[in-house]
């Protein structure tokens, strides 16, 4: 064997690319921040000229990055056992947990401080808040700690609206709370609907999901209970000075439908859902996603038809 | 074999050096943006060197 073709084995599958880097910071994740910032920002009463709108959307993506990093940083471990999440960087060996760590901790402050400089420094006290209850209330405490560390860790990515709408008013009011509010009551079905067909991912890292530590049929219970009390909050938010008769129907709707998927999960038995392969808890996992990106959307067509004069109350 | 032998690596490093150069020209874009929008605005013109202060403006009797 050539010195050379000894490299390109040993070597080269290690060496990480750009992608590598990026994947670090849950581009997927970044997407719904992105979104959810953007209309948080969009819908604020005061408007932001486009270059600070897009430097500050940037600048919390970036910190959502830095906490994905810190995240991946310290659940190595974790990551590695979990089906799901053992193709991530740090699991297959091509990016080392020091690299993680130096670049969350760099793009957590590098994002706080020009957050701060582009729209205002309450917006990057609240990147800077955010990031902290994600890596150590969320990351380093809670998640395995509590089944409940779903409940209080949603909030973490539930702060990007209320950032977005903080860096165009300067300050925190109703509707950022309701918007946050909405994300926070959404994340615990969310999740647990995705910890039912994710079957022993949880069990097999000891992360005590409310699945594994109160059994499938209490998490089924949960689910339809917090898909109850996110319609009020969802409600509440379609009434506040964001909202409008367009965002009140369409509310509605998603509500009924959301709570009606969550009452089928909670009407099945393992039995049935092992039988049809969790083909409900699957949809509604998948419904949980248009939830969210519909509620957002369509608060933002009602800011979008206000300023002509046809949206709000 | 060739002493500057072409390795897979070596296009990889060169890719993310690549995007990293293109992340750092898209920042000082993206800076120098946010200060003409800044200055346009005026947002750095009510520092304390921009603000009349009366005080400073000789008066009379110390002119004299």
């Amino acid at each position: 064997m050539s010195d050379t073709s000894l490299h390109r084995t040993q070597l080269a599958p290690k060496e990480a690319g750009f992608g590598d880097y990026f994947a670090l910071l849950k581009p997927r994740v970044m997407s719904l921040v992105v979104f959810t910032a953007l209309v948080g920002l969009l819908v604020a009463p005061q408007g932001m000229h486009p270059v600070e709108a897009f430097a500050a959307i940037l600048f919390i993506a970036i910190g959502a990055g830095a906490a994905g990093a810190l995240n991946m940083w310290y659940d190595a471990d974790i990551d590695q056992i979990m089906r799901r999440t053992r193709n991530r960087p740090i699991p297959q060996g091509r990016v080392t947990r020091d690299e993680a760590l130096g670049l969350g901790l760099f793009l957590a402050v590098f994002s706080v401080v020009m957050l701060g400089l582009a729209a205002n420094f309450v917006a990057a006290a609240w990147l800077a808040f955010t990031i902290f209850f994600y890596i150590v209330i969320y990351s380093m405490w809670l998640k395995r700690a509590t089944p409940q560390n779903i409940v209080i860790g949603g909030a973490a990515g539930a702060f990007p609206p209320l950032i977005g709408w903080v860096a165009a008013t300067g300050q925190v009011s109703l509707e950022a709370i309701l918007m946050f509010g909405l994300i926070f009551m959404w994340t615990p079905p969310h999740f647990w609907a995705l910890a039912l067909f994710m079957k022993s991912d949880y069990h097999d890292a000891n992360v005590p999901m409310l699945t594994v530590t109160h059994g499938r049929k209490e998490t089924r219970r949960q689910i339809f209970i917090y898909a109850i009390v996110l319609a009020p909050v969802a409600l509440a938010t379609a009434l506040s000075g964001i909202g409008g008769p367009l965002t009140l129907i369409v509310f509605c709707a998603l509500n009924a439908w959301f709570v009606w998927g969550c009452w089928r999960i909670w009407q099945r038995d393992e039995r049935m859902a092992e039988a049809d392969a969790y083909a409900t808890e699957k949809r509604v996992f998948r419904i949980s996603l248009y939830y969210l990106f519909a509620h957002f959307g369509v608060l933002l067509l009602e800011a979008l038809l206000n300023n002509f004069g046809w949206g709000g109350w | 074999m060739a002493l500057h032998q072409d390795h897979e690596l070596h296009r990889r490093r060169f890719g993310r050096n690549v995007a990293v150069l293109a992340l750092l020209c898209g920042f000082i874009v993206l800076v120098f943006a946010l200060t003409v929008v800044k200055i346009q605005r005026g947002d750095f013109n009510e520092a304390f060197d921009h603000v009349a202060r009366p005080q400073m403006i000789p008066t009379d009797e110390a002119t004299q």
